[in-house]
């Protein structure tokens, strides 16, 4: 099948491969609870705030993947489906349709296949990944640098000049960190590997960002070593 | 009498003004919650519901299509914010001094992660079993260790009801999870309710009025919902009737207005903050971009409030943060942001920089708390007495009876 417009961009990538992510979105549980059909009101896009600022429509989501147009499925899931704001302002949708819930399964499809404009829109990202997964919390204190926030104002520079006395500063007992958002047992860390590693989200890191995963691993494998578990015996209960 | 029937009695079909429409919510209602059907997961034995008590203290109120829902006042086991903790940590600390000042029992736990949603909405690195995981994880953290738990991130809590709803409806992302549980030995367990920390507040904001010692008569107060709490499953957030004809979500709102402040509206209130998940971290321009143009500057220019409240993370991030460099480009801009738990414990006399933490934003809330008749300067001052104590060893931590 030819692409619909002679300049439609990726025209060297087969239509087959092309096929195979649609289908992986299509074919994922949650797609059929997300697509009802489109009255082409623009509900969703009038909500949405990313339409407001990027070349961005939810609208165009839903309608490219109702008609199952392949080859613009795939423009939008290597271009704008980073654009998206995942509200869920375009949830409105008098068909409920649920043009965000579309677009997090495109941009899980995109790092499991370790699509290039993946690894482009997640370049900067992964010193947060690292944080979520080996702490247990996706923000820290230790974060509020002025070179990571220039645009936030002093405030973040006195922040991370008084960190660690401002930290020791808070009342409630579990806040006094500065490396996670709060005290996470060991314990309760080493679920957490568990679980990555469980259904095989390490695999999917290694999609994208391999000396990330090869950091990651590492972490975990320590942790996990000193509570009986050996990481490479750990099989995911997706795959089978 | 419907909306519609008013249209159609109209002369010429002239729409009838605002103040003469009757407004009943005909949002299609479901036909079984949610809640309800995983109460038939239990029954077939598949997970275990993680009922409120007695010693929860509840009250019920009423959701967006009607239904009860029941809010737990005491034993609650605290599920906090990433983002409150890491970077306005008096969001979590307000929360907490309400509890104990109210005399409530609650548990801050240190066997608890973040739901990784945040994450999950920026990078999509993860996937359905491994959320759902972590949140049945934290629930079981909850159950084993007796107490409620209530959330204190819109994102949190609109995940989870996303978890729940993907547990109801599909049997193999159950096996998947069970699979995960049962390695880590511990048992499926959903709770009944899903609950927010600022319905807590909301059930609370009579009591929190009884207590009030500063005057917020003067105080006038915009308000932004979060989405993730009203957009994302939406059955389970809190309506009234009173409030909006019943057309917006009533927590934060029902605050303001029991604390005496001047509740103003603006045009886009239901726009989301601009945050973005990915966004608000490594794509700036959008989120400062969406948060002063479509939010600040439209509540300067159409209510011009002393202060605008959320009730979730990023929300309070996004507004705040966003402001700086909008200030530098001359725009419009300079409101202060909070949450509603802060402005709160403000009103029942909390200390802004020990308890609220009003140091970490960035918007200068100076002014504000002139307003609200709150010596900032003695504040401050009391506040470096202890952090000098903590730099020079004489204390180890700034503790409750220090504040």
């Amino acid at each position: 099948m030819d692409a619909i417009y002679a300049d439609s961009q990726f025209q060297d990538v087969p239509y087959e491969e092309k096929k195979k992510l649609f289908d992986q979105v299509a074919g994922d549980m949650r797609y059929e609870s997300m697509l009802y059909g489109c009255y082409e009101c623009g509900i969703c896009t009038a909500a949405c705030p990313s339409a407001r600022f990027y070349d961005f429509s939810p609208r165009v989501f839903a309608q490219v993947m109702a008609r199952e147009d392949v080859h613009t499925f795939y423009e939008l899931l290597n271009e704008s489906v980073w654009d998206c704001s995942q509200c869920f302002s375009c949830l409105r949708c008098p068909r409920q349709n649920n043009p965000g819930g579309i677009i997090t399964i495109m941009r899980e499809v995109a790092v499991n296949n370790g699509l290039q404009s993946a690894k482009d829109a997640l370049q900067a990202y992964s010193r947060i990944i690292y944080k979520i997964m080996s702490t247990g919390t996706q923000v820290a204190p230790d974060m509020l640098q002025p070179d990571f926030f220039p645009d936030w104002g002093p405030d973040v520079v006195q922040v991370s000049k008084n960190l660690d006395v401002w930290r020791r500063a808070i009342p409630p007992e579990t806040m006094h960190t500065t490396e996670l958002a709060w005290d996470v047992s060991e314990k309760t860390r080493m679920e957490l590997y568990l679980i990555w590693k469980l259904t095989g989200n390490l695999e999917m890191i290694e999609q994208i960002d391999e000396g990330l995963f090869m950091i990651l691993e590492e972490v975990m494998e320590e942790l996990l070593e000193e509570h009986g578990y050996d990481i490479d015996d750990i099989d995911s209960v997706i795959d089978d | 009498m419907t909306p519609l029937t008013i249209l159609n009695n109209q002369p010429g079909g002239v729409p009838p003004k605002a103040k003469d429409r009757v407004f009943d919510r005909k949002g299609k209602k479901p036909e079984l919650y949610y809640r309800d059907q995983l109460f038939e997961l239990e029954e077939k034995g598949e997970l275990i519901i993680h009922r409120i008590g007695e010693e929860q203290d509840a009250v019920e109120i009423e959701t967006k299509y009607g239904r009860k829902k029941k809010v737990p006042r005491n034993m609650t086991w605290h599920h906090k914010s990433c983002g409150q903790c890491g970077h306005i940590p008096g969001y979590s600390t307000a929360i907490f001094w309400l509890l104990r000042e109210l005399g409530y029992t609650y548990h801050d736990p240190r066997d608890q992660t973040s739901c990784t949603a945040w994450n999950y909405y920026a990078s999509a690195t993860s996937n359905p079993a491994a959320q759902a995981a972590v949140a049945l994880r934290n629930f079981a953290q909850a159950y084993e260790d007796g107490f409620y738990p209530i959330i204190h991130c819109g994102t949190s809590y609109g995940h989870y009801k996303e978890v729940r709803e993907e547990l109801i409806h599909h049997p193999k992302l159950r096996d998947q999870t069970k699979r995960v549980m049962d390695k880590l030995g511990k048992p499926m367990v959903f709770p009944e309710e899903v609950v927010h920390y600022s319905e807590w507040v909301h059930v609370m904001r009579d009591a929190i009025a009884e207590r009030q010692t500063l005057d917020f008569k003067d105080i006038t107060v915009t308000v932004h919902p979060a989405c993730h709490y009203h957009k994302l499953v939406v059955e389970d957030a809190v309506y009234d009737k009173e409030l909006y004809d019943g057309q917006r979500t009533a927590v934060v709102s029902a605050l303001v207005k029991a604390l005496g402040a001047n509740l103003a509206d603006y045009s886009t209130w239901h726009d989301c903050c601009g945050f973005g998940f990915r966004h608000i971290l490594v794509s700036r321009d959008f989120s400062r971009s969406f948060a002063t143009i479509r939010k600040i500057e439209r509540m300067k220019e159409e209510a011009n409030p002393d202060v605008t409240l959320t009730h979730d993370t990023g929300c309070v991030t996004t507004l705040d943060k966003s402001q700086f460099a909008a200030k530098a480009h001359g725009r419009n801009v300079g409101i202060p942001v909070m949450s509603d738990a802060q402005f709160a414990a403000l009103a029942m006399g909390a200390h802004p920089y020990k308890i609220c933490q009003l140091h970490w934003h960035g918007v200068d809330m100076r002014p504000l708390m002139e307003k609200m008749g709150i010596d900032h300067e003695t504040a401050w001052a009391e506040f470096e007495e202890v952090a000098a104590k903590v730099k020079s060893g004489e204390i180890e931590y700034m503790s409750w009876e220090d504040c």
